[in-house]
């Protein structure tokens, strides 16, 4: 009987799951999707907290199991709820990370209560979950530390086979465990365990903060995998669904996203962007020298323009500018300005991450245009003013067949009458690669930061009367 | 099951506007926290003189209910900045 009350919860937990992710799929009822899928959630917790049985006996240790999800779920809770909205990507990376570990941390003590050496699925199930989770940890770390750029990027020579090495070594040593008599199972096992950890570190390490939105995307995917293999373990249904839905939906998110910034997964795996060739393309590249303006003079030509359109790159995200940037706008807009945003898909840190940021500064999603839509409109901009964007608004991207992010879709800004970009300096994106835009004749440029600099232009704005 | 489950995920998230592309991986990173409940198997099966598995338990029972928990209020944070604003007409923006 209540092994069947058991299934009924994890029905209701998988079904809850899949509605609620259909439903975040959609504006309108993203918020209520996340909450079914909450809600389906507690009912499979509780319900194995409850009904969840093994050879006729009930679980136990329950003061130490309430207490870890007591602590648990304050510390998650307040993390969440006092993260900037600008940190996002760092706190949804160390969230996974998380994931991951607690598979990590299940497949060891399984490990532990093996008792049956010939049983290769469950040993098989194990292992997978185990490398697969700490490598989705270890991983989701880094790309923590390099969001909150507290890691660096670090590349040696020779670092992608060493890579490709430690993924045989892991691969081999795993089919010798399963296969078992050759060395002690322990010592395989915690070999392959320290072995996964340095593979998660040097995984992530090379690849750029550019590319870390697809990197953690194919983290989530990583831990909704390494979940399914518990669902495996345990022959759980709810955590089979759970874990394989994110596994494929996390897969296919980062295609998604790697096609926005027309780069092959591999070639992102692999890590090459902005490394050799980016060096190679700055030294052939002429310089060229480009033209700074004031910020009276910006204020003057966006006051008496008739349509602004704003750029918003990673810089705003980084400056928190998002606020002073709708100031800007409403203040343009008084003086009958037409303001809009052009948003790239990956402009920010993740891909989407610029509509989160200027929603929460109550910007209207009728001044919202994607890429295809800008695109069209540029032509009739009387000026473009670009925060903190670089690769972006890169016309190499379109012209340069040498350039590494040729071929990635890019906003036109360049065809507008007068570009006006905004940075803290001349350094090059993410990308490391030279942006020709900032030495066209149309383009000025406006150096500072981006809260500085558009706190400064409001007043200038206003008083001009 | 395993075939049913890949391909929902895949025809769910195929059709997702970009806007949601943040919110949404962070939602399924929420779902994947799901591992929670191997970690609460793990802690309610553990003998209580098998002090590696309460402690491993323990921890992972913690952190799950981290990716969980903290999973979800961020998402929900995210689309509380999305609600009563567009009023139907963000739905346009999505392709």
């Amino acid at each position: 009987m209540e092994a069947s009350i058991l299934s009924v919860c994890y029905i209701i937990g998988s079904v809850s799951f899949i509605l609620g992710l259909k439903m975040l799929s959609h504006p309108a009822t993203a918020r209520r999707g996340n909450l079914v899928s909450a809600a389906g959630m507690s009912i499979a917790i509780l319900g194995t907290l409850i009904f969840y049985q093994s050879n006729g006996e009930h679980l136990h240790n329950y003061v130490w199991i309430a207490a870890a999800l007591v602590i648990g779920s304050i510390i998650g809770a307040v993390a969440a709820r006092k993260v900037k909205m600008t940190a996002m990507p760092e706190m949804v990376s160390i969230f996974n990370g998380m994931g991951g570990l607690c598979a990590a941390l299940i497949s060891v003590v399984e490990f532990g209560r093996l008792t049956d050496l010939n049983d290769s699925m469950r040993i098989l199930a194990i292992l997978a979950g185990m490398v697969i989770g700490t490598v989705s940890f270890a991983g989701s770390m880094i790309a923590y530390g390099k969001l909150s750029e507290k890691i660096k990027d670090h590349t040696f020579p020779g670092q992608h086979v060493i890579n490709l090495v430690l993924l045989a070594v892991i691969i081999v040593l795993s089919g010798l465990l399963i296969h078992g008599g050759v060395l002690p199972t322990n010592v395989l096992f915690y070999g392959i365990l320290g072995l996964s950890v340095v593979y998660g570190i040097f995984f992530v390490m090379p690849i750029g903060g550019a590319d870390m939105p697809v990197v953690i995307s194919l983290l989530n995917s990583f831990t909704g995998i390494a979940t399914a293999c518990g669902g495996f373990l345990y022959n759980n249904p709810v955590m089979l669904t759970g874990g394989i839905l994110v596994g494929s939906a996390g897969a296919i998110l980062t295609i998604l996203m790697c096609k926005a910034m027309n780069r092959s997964l591999q070639n992102v795996l692999i890590g090459s962007f902005g490394g050799t060739k980016a060096t190679a393309d700055q030294a052939t590249g002429e310089q060229g020298t480009y033209k700074e303006i004031s910020l009276n003079d910006s204020a003057m030509v966006m006051k008496y323009s008739k349509k602004v359109i704003i750029v918003p790159g990673y810089g705003l995200a980084v400056a928190q500018a998002q606020h002073t940037c709708h100031e800007l706008e409403k203040v343009l807009k008084d003086n009958g300005v037409e303001v809009k945003y052009a948003i790239h898909p990956v402009a920010g840190r993740m891909p989407g991450h610029m509509n989160v940021l200027l929603a929460e500064a109550d910007v209207s999603y009728d001044d919202l245009m994607e890429l295809e839509e800008a695109n069209e409109v540029f032509g009739d901009a009387d000026v473009v003013l670009i925060l903190g964007a670089n690769d972006v608004v890169n016309p190499a991207a379109e012209s340069n067949p040498a350039s590494p992010i040729y071929g990635m879709p890019v906003l036109q800004v360049w065809k507008s009458k007068l570009v006006i970009v905004n940075k803290r300096s001349m350094r090059p994106g993410y990308a490391g690669i030279e942006n020709q835009l900032f030495f066209n004749p149309n383009t000025s440029m406006l150096f500072g930061d981006a809260k500085g600099v558009l706190q400064q232009l409001n007043t200038e704005i206003k008083a001009l009367g | 099951m395993v075939i049913l489950s890949i391909f929902l995920g895949i025809e769910v998230i195929s059709r997702v506007p970009s806007v949601l592309h943040t919110p949404l991986m962070s939602g399924a990173n929420a779902i994947h926290g799901v591992i929670i409940i191997g970690s609460i198997i793990v802690m309610g099966e553990a003998a209580p003189d098998n002090y590696l598995a309460l402690v491993l338990g323990f921890v992972a029972v913690i952190v799950g209910t981290l990716n969980v928990v903290g999973g979800f209020v961020v998402t929900d944070r995210m689309l509380e900045m999305f609600k009563d604003k567009g009023k139907g007409v963000n739905q346009t923006k999505g392709k």
